[in-house]
């Protein structure tokens, strides 16, 4: 820390150069954080996805219902823990800009096939016991201002008419990365209403099944498959990993896009700022030779002109991330549209690393020049 | 009295390293802007051609997106009879029709995406007028045997011309592959209503929309108040373009938001590198600027020259950036449609009003990068400026 005040005296030698730079490195930062935010948008349910958990749809499409018979069928099969169902609803709040993934679900094992869901026993109790109860996801409740105890009619899309619920609980995600923009209510709600003509009538939108041991999913997939082939509802069924892979896969090269607009931007503002720090340098090149001249070694100048560029990374590469996280804590800008709005703390680690990396790469040419600037050009330059 | 141009001209010239820095920060962020702007408008441009004017979608009242729709065969025939729609040599032109989603392997990736398939009726061509039958023959009523997209034949396995598939439990056979000029239903794999309705265990005679064929774009209102008044029928109408629009709506708003919000955050960035890269101009050329002041040019001159600088840099900045975009024209890609849960393809679109967009962005961000350099260039007292150094 012998020479911190050398350091500090270059560094603010032009104080709107330094704001520049480091906000450079912060606006850098800063993007990166929003791109893994948006990826992460996408790609967060698989990562999340319960390795023990399995998903049933009907083999013909996702949108073909399955008879609520095979719960029963599936369950006795070894190895099965736990099964509950789900349909989509589809419902909307007052107006089509106001989506979020609404389910009628199975009010028995919704909590043993989902333990990461809390909520408390006294808001299930009174949801499993009222026919209109629904329970909400936090952040949904949040962006409509729903309280407990509220009476809120849901538009159904897919199920017409206006459908009247209360809201009987809030739940919350254990993790972070969990799903709190869900509702969900009773099955039996939503199959009263289903005319008898219907197709959906008594019929499931697919299963959620649990198995004893992830090794053996499989196996058990393969098993609920061949348990109902040739069936006029043929099954297909995957982990639910896989199933959520898929849906990513289907919105195309999200992965591919983000990572050519990461590498446009870096290598834009690595350019910028390089070219920023390489101008610093220059301007000082006659005091680094009275440096050299009074006696210090090449290696010196190296680390200190290194130095100072890691300082300047460092301070806006900190910055940078520190803001991505703490918008993710203020909310969603785009109002619903992406499913999360979360950085993973794996992300903000890549990130500051990505920016010191970026730090040493442009102060390594002006930093080299320096150090091999011959003494005598370098003091006869002016 | 203005400095000349060709001053600054010279001086990029003689900066060149740093000039060539700004350029491509600017065209960098230039680039992104308007590749996001074309993929959002090449996603809307491929549903809203889904559309035409004189055509009209009937949908069950409420139910907003055709795959949630209920019309019933009496409902079909009521509407038949409307005033205001166009009639052919096999009666009037209107087709029921169902929607369902399949899951296809993808010729790029190998996984399952989800194709729309649509069941129609044998008047499908004459309604949609746009649609042509490129390689083989249109499916035979009562059989089945599928009409094939454009692009879904490129995109998926096993949907090319003779092929069979299964779907639904029945085998299907390849017999014919349409072209829609660019439009969504190049996505989509078609077959006759009635028999999709039998392999899918669907009741017979329930359909999901009806396309109809107008006498004219005008006759939408009269045929539209006589069918919502119609006491047998609660549907909604709408305009086929207007539809289509609606349904582009949430991932083209989804793709405009997140490019905009990169494209504003990269601009920052551009503009700070613009600001150092002016900065350090003006301060490389304090006597410079000395010097013409000292010869009688205006605090105003110098500003306006200074800028005038920063706008050429961005502006060569702006150019280069829908340079490297132009190539994207024209390129196909696709995601899935939220509104319908199927895969879609799309082209990329470069227009030149995206392009214009561009240029002004980057002279916007020029303007904000070159203003304070100049207006520290003009402040400076000439004495100071010209003993410097």
């Amino acid at each position: 820390m012998k020479y911190g005040r050398l350091l500090f005296a270059n560094l603010f030698r032009k104080k709107t150069r330094l704001v520049l730079t480091i906000g450079s490195f912060t606006i850098a930062l800063f993007l990166f954080g929003f791109l893994a935010i948006v990826k992460e948008a996408f790609t967060g349910g698989v990562d999340i996805a319960g390795a023990d958990r399995l998903v049933v749809i009907n083999r013909t499409s996702i949108i073909q219902p399955l008879p609520l018979s095979y719960r029963d069928r599936i369950m006795r099969m070894k190895g099965v823990k736990m099964i509950t169902f789900a349909n989509w609803f589809g419902g909307v709040y007052q107006d089509e800009k106001n989506f979020f993934p609404s389910f009628a679900i199975d009010i028995h094992n919704q909590r043993q096939v989902f333990p990461e869901i809390s909520i408390s026993d006294a808001e299930w109790q009174k949801f499993a016991g009222d026919r209109q109860g629904a329970i909400v996801g936090a952040a949904t409740a949040k962006k409509f201002g729903w309280k407990v105890g509220d009476r809120v009619p849901l538009i159904g899309q897919i199920f017409a008419g206006t459908w009247d619920f209360n809201i009987d609980g809030i739940y919350h995600g254990t993790r972070a990365q969990d799903d709190e923009t869900q509702f969900w209510f009773q099955w039996d709600y939503l199959n009263e209403r289903i005319p008898e003509h219907s197709s959906y009538k008594g019929q499931v939108g697919w299963y959620t099944v649990r198995v004893e041991h992830p090794d053996d999913s499989v196996n058990i997939a393969k098993a609920i498959d061949a348990e109902f082939a040739n069936s006029p509802y043929e099954t297909h069924t995957d982990t639910e990993k896989a199933f959520a892979a898929g849906w990513v896969k289907q919105f195309g090269n999200i992965q591919f896009l983000i990572m050519v607009i990461g590498v446009v931007v870096f290598f834009t503002l690595l350019l910028v700022t390089g070219n920023t720090m390489a101008i610093a340098v220059r301007e000082r090149t006659s005091e680094l030779a009275v440096l050299k001249a009074v006696g210090y070694s090449d290696r010196f100048v190296l680390l200190l002109v290194m130095t100072e560029s890691l300082v300047i990374a460092a301070i806006g590469g900190g910055l940078g991330v520190a803001l991505a996280k703490l918008w993710t804590l203020a909310g969603d800008p785009t109002h619903g549209m992406l499913p999360l709005f979360y950085l993973p703390s794996r992300m903000i680690g890549i990130g500051f690393g990505v920016a010191l990396a970026f730090g040493v790469a442009s102060g390594l040419i002006p930093a080299i020049t320096a150090m091999r600037l011959r003494v005598v050009d370098a003091l006869r330059r002016v | 009295m203005a400095i000349p141009v060709i001053y600054n001209v010279r001086s990029v010239k003689a900066r060149w390293t740093s000039a060539v820095v700004a350029v491509l920060g600017i065209a960098g962020t230039v680039g992104i802007f308007v590749a996001m702007l074309s993929l959002a408008h090449g996603f809307k441009a491929t549903l809203v051609s889904s559309g035409t004017a004189d055509n009209a979608l009937v949908l069950r009242a409420g139910s907003g997106s055709e795959m949630n729709g209920a019309v019933t065969l009496d409902q079909v025939k009521v509407l038949e009879d409307a005033p205001g729609v166009a009639r052919g040599a096999n009666g009037p032109l209107i087709t029921p029709e169902v929607v369902v989603i399949a899951p296809f392997p993808l010729r790029s990736t190998g996984t399952d995406a989800n194709v729309q398939v649509r069941g129609v009726s044998a008047k499908a061509l004459e309604v949609r007028q746009k649609l042509k039958i490129v390689q083989g023959r249109f499916f035979q009523p009562g059989l089945t045997e599928l009409v094939v997209g454009r692009n879904a034949t490129r995109s998926y396995s096993g949907l090319s011309l003779g092929e069979s598939v299964k779907l639904g439990g029945g085998m299907w056979r390849v017999v014919g592959i349409f072209d829609s000029g660019g439009s969504a239903f190049d996505s989509e794999v078609w077959c006759d209503a009635r028999v999709l309705n039998q392999i899918y265990h669907r009741p017979d005679n329930i359909f999901q929309s009806v396309t109809v064929h107008l006498t004219s774009a005008d006759a939408l209102k009269q045929f539209k108040d006589s069918v919502t008044t119609d006491p047998r029928l609660t549907v909604d109408v709408s305009r086929e373009v207007d539809y289509y629009d609606k349904q582009s709506k949430v991932l083209t708003t989804l793709i405009v938001v997140l490019g905009s919000i990169v494209a504003f955050i990269m601009g920052i960035g551009a503009i700070f590198g613009a600001l150092n890269t002016m900065y350090s101009a003006v301060a490389e050329r304090a006597r410079e600027i000395g010097t013409m002041r000292a010869l009688g040019f205006g605090a105003g001159s110098v500003v306006v020259s200074f800028v005038i600088e920063a706008l050429l840099i961005s502006f060569l900045g702006g150019l280069l950036g829908c340079l490297a975009v132009l190539p994207l024209n024209g390129l196909t890609t696709g995601t899935m449609n939220w509104q319908t849960f199927s895969h879609l393809a799309f082209a990329f679109r470069v227009t030149p009003p995206l392009l214009i967009t561009g240029i002004i962005f980057a002279l916007l961000m020029g303007i904000l990068g070159g203003i304070f350099p100049a207006i520290r260039a003009a402040r400076r007292p000439v004495a100071e400026a010209l003993r410097s150094l």
